[in-house]
């Protein structure tokens, strides 16, 4: 079976579950599994791929490597390609997997597949498939060419697969980076130690009914209890309760946690093109005839203002047992 | 200043998508068309600097079929000054487009920076800006919220996980990706409107910028509506009970708590 590459993405020294969910899955399905995991001062985390099933873990470090650029991503990326000739390269669709492959892809001529939600080996013949419309259609991914086929994978698409530990060979790569345009100068952290929309696997979001910034604190209470994360509306960020970055729907984030509870959100049809992947639907409306209903698994009609907290309180009591 | 943008047409978001019968696509009938929404933060971006550096002009180039003009009329009644399309059939994929804007790009005498949208809403890929700057050798950053222009180079702030924002700086020319937030972007005045309407847009064959079909590398298939949802369960009772049934369900039944 051909080779398969998996770019292993690590932000502060600390390894994206995506990343793990991609091991996985190509180690379990039997293919020769090699992961490329760039930084400075990274080499301690080969151990924990080895641990996720992978086999080979090359290694690039360098001071340039320290930052995520696309540019110095890319360059390293590229030539273990080259000469490593995998039938697939995969990246987990995160700000730096989205930039970096595109620029892998182009530059190996390979066809290139993002964001995909599905995928299904047979053998070597793997087919993909990926939404559009923001989730209003699925559409599956031919590659007309031949050589390595380069794709990202949306959070949570796969999910966790049991794959066999391995104590994996460690090969460096020797790195040249001069001659780059581009140059990584800082990381401004965000304000809130909660974890991004795209990768949560339990999202909670609010609609325009929350009222106000303020409004959006029980929200937030509810998610501390679970660890999840804070979305919201296209009307709600309009209106400036959120920041746009927290925004769910077509012309925001797409997400697929395990868990989405829509609160006060009525269900445009911009908005459920960004959450109907999710495994599980909560909606919470005092509008019976909100269309969110109708993509939801469990519904409530009550006032938020209310429920919520008590469900806070139900989650906290779960939490003790 | 040399400016450029690249624009793609989309469906609007609120469009109701209906697949076709052979599952090759979707059916374009009664589809309303709209410029793209992060590309209006791209165009803004590009007539800012213009009308910072005097004698500067912002050329749209845009790739798709003949519908693709009127996108580009968007951004010329935002302001923009010339318009190039690529005529390129419905379903070519990004790989194709971004040979072909490239292609275009480099008939112009100078380049000093071009914008895009972070992503087009129709297929979401988020590749194009990346193609296009490999295309051009030029360096490339996206998902741009902020830029500081100085000598022959920009420092970007680009958004990442978790409102992080990293700071990037790059050489011109190069291609930037626009995220909403990089600006507030304007209404189209009337008169420009007026003037949008009688502008000549440049139009290229494939042939013209070295295109061929055989430059496509993915095609989309099968295409599916998504798996319609089951009907839900209503929770009924106070709130003490709405709350504390809701909580056993999502431990007991559906398992994600």
């Amino acid at each position: 079976m051909a080779k398969v590459l998996i770019l292993a993405e690590q932000r502060d020294g600390k390894l994206k579950k995506t990343s793990f969910e991609l091991i996985q899955f190509c180690a379990k399905s039997g293919h020769e599994t090699h992961v490329a995991l760039l930084g400075d001062g990274v080499a301690g985390l080969a151990n924990e791929l080895g641990a996720q099933g992978a086999k080979v873990v090359h290694l690039a470090e360098a001071p340039e490597l320290a930052m995520y650029t696309a540019e110095a991503y890319c360059k390293v990326l590229v030539e273990l390609a080259k000469s490593l000739s995998p039938g697939f390269f995969f990246a987990a669709h995160t700000p730096t997997g989205r930039e970096a492959m595109a620029l892998v892809a182009q530059e190996l001529e390979a066809g290139y597949a993002s964001d995909c939600t599905s995928l299904q080996f047979q053998g070597d013949n793997l087919t993909a498939r990926r939404p559009l419309y923001a989730g209003k259609a699925i559409a599956e991914v031919e590659f007309l060419g031949t050589g390595t086929r380069v794709l990202t994978v949306r959070a949570n698409a796969l999910g966790a697969s049991a794959a066999t530990a391995q104590t994996p060979q460690v090969q460096k790569l020797s790195v040249n980076l001069a001659g780059l345009k581009t140059k990584g100068l800082s990381v401004v952290k965000g304000a809130t130690a909660r974890p991004d929309v795209t990768e949560a696997a339990i999202v909670i979001s609010g609609g325009r009914s929350l009222k106000s910034a303020d409004g959006f604190k029980i929200l937030e209470e509810l998610a501390d209890t679970v660890g999840a994360a804070v979305g919201a509306s296209r009307a709600a960020v309009d209106a400036g309760f959120r920041p746009h970055r927290d925004q769910v729907g077509q012309t925001g984030k797409v997400v697929s946690p395990s868990l989405y509870i829509a609160c006060g959100i009525s269900g445009a049809i911009q908005h459920l093109a960004g959450m109907r992947t999710s495994k599980c639907i909560v909606a919470i409306n005092t509008d019976p005839e909100a269309p969110i209903f109708q993509v939801a698994d469990y519904g409530v009609v009550a006032d938020l203002f209310q429920l919520v907290p008590a469900l806070t309180q139900e989650f906290k009591k779960l939490k003790e047992h | 200043m040399n400016i450029y943008v690249c624009v793609k047409q989309v469906p609007d978001t609120e469009t109701k998508i209906k697949i076709l019968p052979d599952k090759s696509g979707i059916d374009l009938s009664g589809v309303k068309w709209i410029l793209s929404p992060y590309d209006e933060f791209a165009i803004e971006e590009a007539l800012r600097l213009k009308e910072k550096n005097a004698g500067s002009t912002v050329t749209v180039v845009s790739v798709g079929p003949e519908r693709a003009k009127e996108a580009i009329r968007t951004a010329l009644a935002m302001g923009a000054d010339n318009g190039i399309l690529v005529d390129a059939p419905e379903g070519a994929d990004g790989a194709l487009a971004a040979k072909a804007a490239a292609g275009a790009i480099k008939k112009e005498p100078q380049v000093d920076i071009i914008f895009t949208g972070k992503e087009a809403i129709d297929d979401g890929a988020a590749q194009f800006s990346q193609f296009l700057a490999k295309n051009l050798n030029y360096p490339c950053v996206t998902v741009v919220l902020g830029i500081e222009y100085g000598p022959g180079k920009v420092q970007c702030r680009r958004e990442v996980e978790g409102g992080a924002v990293e700071m990037v700086e790059a050489t011109l020319p190069a291609v930037l990706a626009a995220q909403k937030g990089l600006n507030e972007p304007r209404y189209a005045s009337l008169p420009n409107i007026m003037k949008a309407k009688k502008k000549e847009i440049k139009t290229y064959s494939q042939a013209d910028v070295g295109v061929s079909a055989s430059d496509q590398k993915v095609r989309l298939k099968n295409f599916e509506l998504p798996p319609p949802k089951q009907a839900g369960k209503k929770i009924a009772g106070d709130i003490a009970t709405q709350a504390k049934e809701l909580a056993r369900l999502l431990r007991e039944e559906a398992k994600v708590i």
